[in-house]
């Protein structure tokens, strides 16, 4: 029953979305053209290519440290939201209770909140209870924003699960940690890695709240915008491009773990 | 198919006191289980807005609560020229919105609706840009860009020998970096909603005579519309809080809100004037952001894949 001309308008959105793509892509391929390049400022098209600022990359302090400090902060933001958001979601989506509705609205307001004024806002907050900017206070500012985003994740996952099934458990004798561990916690499992994944990258990426709070700690994301706003280094694309190749790997770890849990899942049905 | 949600026990049939009635909602699974985030959202969201909220009323480039409560601050804004900034920034905003949800609902409908098994690797795709720091990302347009040997101008000189100069620095290359920054914030929800329309309705409409722009007003529109909702406010917010977009692509001569708020806090010192900047954009996007909450089904829009 396909009609030509619905052919027609598949084909366009087809070709829309690939536009997209290109656009999305465009500005990334930049960053990692321009990071071979051998001059010292950036020209297209590029003359020579070498990898002579991967080398000095690598060899600089300051890349093990900015990489060191984003990995800590981006490791504590994840496990805590995971934990957070695990129960928070539970609370979201499972049990009907009395102002879950309020609930719902209230935690989902850090998200609707313009990211610049929370980070300066935690900043005064910071310094009105007395704790010092670090990449620790950082940690808690991306958790603001971040554990109520895992929250939603997780959720989503939290309606699609048949509760009936911790019922079927507990009649069979199992007690509340057994139910947690083998019915509960396997049920949930695809929500909570991605919410996982979410939060690591989302807090890697960030910038607008960790240059208000991480002090004298730098990551990544400030450095880089440290260094663009004050001019061109070509120290400046490689940095990119490395957080551009750790992002792509743990994506694509992430989803071919996926996949690979689908097809076990589905032999096993 | 069993109910996603549990019902919590019925009340014991004696009326409980107030007291013993507020001891068993405290002890309600649902509200345990919330506890913890519950109280990151107080540490961490409304003892900062406190705090700002007090500063706002505190004389100018005082740095502790031992002043005298004023005003001026709110008085200084309304006189001086920052409605410019406002306007900048919301402007800015809306349009970002508007540019956005065109650009994204025949992608998010290709995904809901037309592209199958293929949906799945698409948006992987397009989620790789999300987690790419949005820095790294604007400085590509900026090397894209760039004057003279930018990859635009360095290939129209290489193929034509035309020197078309640049882009950069105006407020379109701005509002294109903040529509390439927060397209994915518009795209995801937006796809999640149009995920929620049925094909039988949609057939059903067609059945009885509908066009396409009727099904598409009539049927999809509404059903997928708290999805677009969430995205455009989403973007919405985002895009006023916006910060670097300006600052690597834009102008200097246009000074966006979140840069007055940054300048009060950093180089001028003034907190108190810097919080009560911050309260005007926060009372905005807040009174917007909780009228359309207020209009959501949260349970229906995440309940259903």
């Amino acid at each position: 029953m396909e009609s030509r001309s619905k052919r027609w308008t598949h084909a366009l959105i087809g070709v829309w979305t690939g536009v997209v793509l290109l656009f999305f892509f465009v500005p990334i391929a930049a960053v990692i053209i321009s990071s071979f390049g051998k001059s010292r400022y950036f020209r297209f098209p590029v003359k020579s290519w070498s990898m002579k600022w991967y080398d000095q990359t690598i060899n600089a302090n300051l890349t093990e440290n900015l990489h060191l400090t984003s990995l800590y902060v981006a490791g504590c933001v994840a496990t805590i939201a995971l934990v957070l958001g695990f129960f928070g979601a539970l609370a979201f989506a499972r049990y009907d209770w009395k102002g879950r509705i309020f609930y719902q609205r209230l935690i989902m307001l850090p998200i609707f909140f313009p990211q610049a004024v929370l980070g300066l806002a935690l900043l005064l907050w910071f310094t009105y209870i007395g704790v010092l900017p670090t990449w620790e206070a950082a940690v808690f500012a991306h958790l603001v924003w971040i554990a109520p985003i895992v929250t939603l994740v997780i959720s989503i996952q939290v309606y699609g699960f048949d509760v009936s099934q911790e019922e079927a458990a507990y009649d069979l004798g199992a007690n509340r940690w057994q139910v947690f561990r083998e019915v509960t916690m396997p049920a949930l499992a695809p929500g909570l890695f991605s919410g996982g994944l979410f939060a690591f990258l989302l807090s890697w990426g960030n910038f607008s709240l960790s240059t208000y709070t991480t002090g004298a700690d730098s990551t990544v994301t400030e450095w880089l915008y440290t260094k663009m706003s004050s001019g061109y280094t070509p120290m400046i694309p490689t940095m990119g491009a490395f957080s551009v190749y750790g992002s792509v790997i743990i994506l694509f770890m992430g989803y071919i773990f996926l996949i690979a849990r689908r097809r076990r899942a589905a032999k096993c049905a | 198919m069993a109910t996603i949600i549990d019902k919590s026990p019925p009340p014991p049939l004696p009326q409980p006191t107030t007291l013993q009635s507020i001891g068993l909602w405290l002890r309600q699974p649902g509200f345990l289980t919330a506890t913890p985030i519950l109280l990151l959202f107080l540490a961490g969201f409304v003892g900062p807005l406190v705090i700002v909220l007090g500063f706002s009323f505190l004389p100018e480039r005082t740095f502790g609560f031992h002043g005298e409560w004023t005003v001026d601050n709110y008085v200084h804004i309304l006189t001086e020229s920052y409605y410019i900034s406002f306007m900048w920034s919301f402007g800015l905003a809306t349009a970002t919105v508007a540019c956005c949800l065109l650009i994204s609902y025949p992608v998010s409908y290709g995904l809901a609706k037309v592209f199958g098994r293929w949906a799945a690797p698409i948006m992987l795709l397009l989620v790789i840009p999300l987690f790419v720091s949005e820095n790294v990302r604007l400085f590509g347009w900026y090397l894209l860009l760039l004057k003279g040997g930018g990859i635009f101008a360095g290939t129209t000189n290489y193929l034509f020998g035309l020197d078309t100069g640049t882009l950069l620095y105006s407020n379109g290359t701005t509002l294109m970096g903040m529509v390439y920054v927060y397209l994915p914030y518009t795209l995801f929800p937006t796809t999640l909603g149009l995920s929620l329309v049925p094909k039988d309705q949609v057939d059903a409409a067609g059945d009885l005579g509908a066009n396409r722009w009727q099904v598409f007003r009539e049927v999809e529109l509404p059903i997928a519309m708290p999805g677009i909702l969430i995205g455009s406010l989403l973007t919405f917010v985002l895009a006023v809080g916006a910060i670097s977009e300006a600052k690597v692509l834009g102008g200097a001569n246009t000074v966006v809100i979140s840069h007055a708020i940054q300048h009060e806090f950093t180089y001028a010192q003034n907190w108190p004037l810097g919080s009560s900047i911050s309260m005007f954009a926060i009372a905005i996007t807040g009174i917007l952001v909780i009228y359309v909450m207020g209009r959501l089904d949260l349970d229906r829009l995440l309940g259903r894949r």
